[in-house]
């Protein structure tokens, strides 16, 4: 039991110190490599709950990774594998950005880097529209036309409009709450 | 005493940077160049592109060059403690509440109308990466102007996730290889 928990604490931080050291790019990046690992291959996490803490964690102060890293540590393995994971997400960036702001002017201004990073970005790009496509594909298969009503009318805000993330999360947890008063009156099926 | 503000000062950085690193530059800003005058305005443009060419948080990095600079590695650690201490405590409290009370139909019905919104986000996200890859930071956007040696990177980092259900980190790799073998044959 102990070793168990020992070793579910281990694969945490490990994962966290993998994602967190190959991702650039903002927290969307990492929540979908959160996703591949802690859905899809380690089968800890349900898609919904992973969806759920990815809202949660946006919606909160503080970097997207940290937020999420918390929330997924919890659930797996409490107060420990909180620590573990937030560990493992931390370290990374810190080591890291020691390194480079000491060579700074030479990293900035090598062509090799720069072509290293540029073509990461289109595997950045790659990953994460892989992601939204298997992700968009589930919310059609539920059939429920106020979810894509939802999932449309949210890309238009943010894509299009500009919308500040915050307000889109409230106004989505909004359509939830007047869901959830209409299903009670017995009225329409959502 | 040095070492105290700067968790103070990141302390607020973590508490209102919501949704973020976008949201955390002009904070970091705010703290170090124009409150306690850590940075000259030209150091903080540097930890701006520092930050995004290196993994990890934005708000982080922050916290890691500036404490270095400031209070050497005591002040990094110190500093970036201090900027997910408020996640530590909010975000710990919003997970006793998911996991204790995400069985009620109220809250059943708030998470599933999040779940699509979550997901547009996380596409619009990746749909401007793409933009930005075929266009650079350009505003007018016309075919001619198509940067077609990273379009075809996407697409064939695209397939093989897909298809071949690459592992991403692999892809990631194999794309900053590619990047650099393109760039080196004049193609990129």
């Amino acid at each position: 039991m102990e070793r168990k928990k020992n070793r579910t604490l281990w694969t945490l931080f490990t994962s966290m110190l993998y994602i967190s050291a190959f991702t650039f790019g903002g927290g969307f990046v990492i929540v979908t490599f959160m996703k591949r690992k802690f859905v899809d291959e380690l089968h800890w996490l349900s898609e919904n709950e992973m969806l759920d803490m990815t809202a949660l964690a946006q919606s909160s102060p503080g970097p997207i990774a940290v937020n999420a890293a918390i929330l997924v540590g919890w659930k797996t393995a409490g107060f420990a594998g909180m620590a573990a994971a937030v560990l493992g997400t931390v370290l990374p960036p810190m080591i890291i950005l020691s390194i480079v702001s000491v060579f700074y002017q030479l990293f900035a201004e090598n062509r090799y880097v720069a072509l290293v990073l540029r073509g990461m970005q289109s595997g950045v790009a790659a990953v994460i529209l892989d992601a939204s496509v298997s992700l968009g594909l589930n919310v059609l298969k539920d059939r429920q036309g106020v979810h894509l009503a939802v999932m449309l009318a949210a890309f238009a805000a943010t894509f299009f409009f500009r919308i500040n993330v915050v307000w889109i999360i409230l106004c989505a947890a909004a359509v939830g709450v007047v869901m959830a008063w209409v299903q009670r009156k017995g009225g329409v099926k959502a | 005493m040095i070492l105290f503000q700067l968790f103070l000062s990141f302390v607020q950085i973590g508490l209102f940077s919501i949704g973020g690193g976008y949201a955390a530059i002009p904070l970091i800003q705010n703290q170090t160049v124009e409150v306690h005058r850590w940075l000259t305005q030209a150091q903080f443009m540097d930890l701006a592109t520092i930050a995004e060419m290196t993994p990890g948080p934005i708000a982080i990095n922050g916290a890691t060059f500036v404490g270095l600079r400031v209070a050497g590695i005591p002040g990094a650690v110190v500093a970036t403690f201090g900027c997910i201490l408020p996640s530590l405590i909010i975000v710990s409290l919003l997970s006793w509440v998911y996991r204790k009370y995400r069985e009620l139909p109220l809250l059943q019905s708030v998470l599933s109308s999040l779940r699509p919104a979550v997901v547009a986000l996380i596409a619009a996200a990746g749909i401007n990466m793409l933009l930005q890859i075929a266009f650079g930071g350009r505003e007018v956007r016309s075919v001619d102007q198509v940067q077609w040696a990273g379009l075809l990177l996407f697409a064939a980092a695209f397939a093989v996730l897909r298809r071949l259900k690459w592992n991403p980190i692999l892809v990631m790799a194999a794309c900053g290889a590619a990047g650099l073998l393109l760039g080196l044959l004049g193609l990129f």
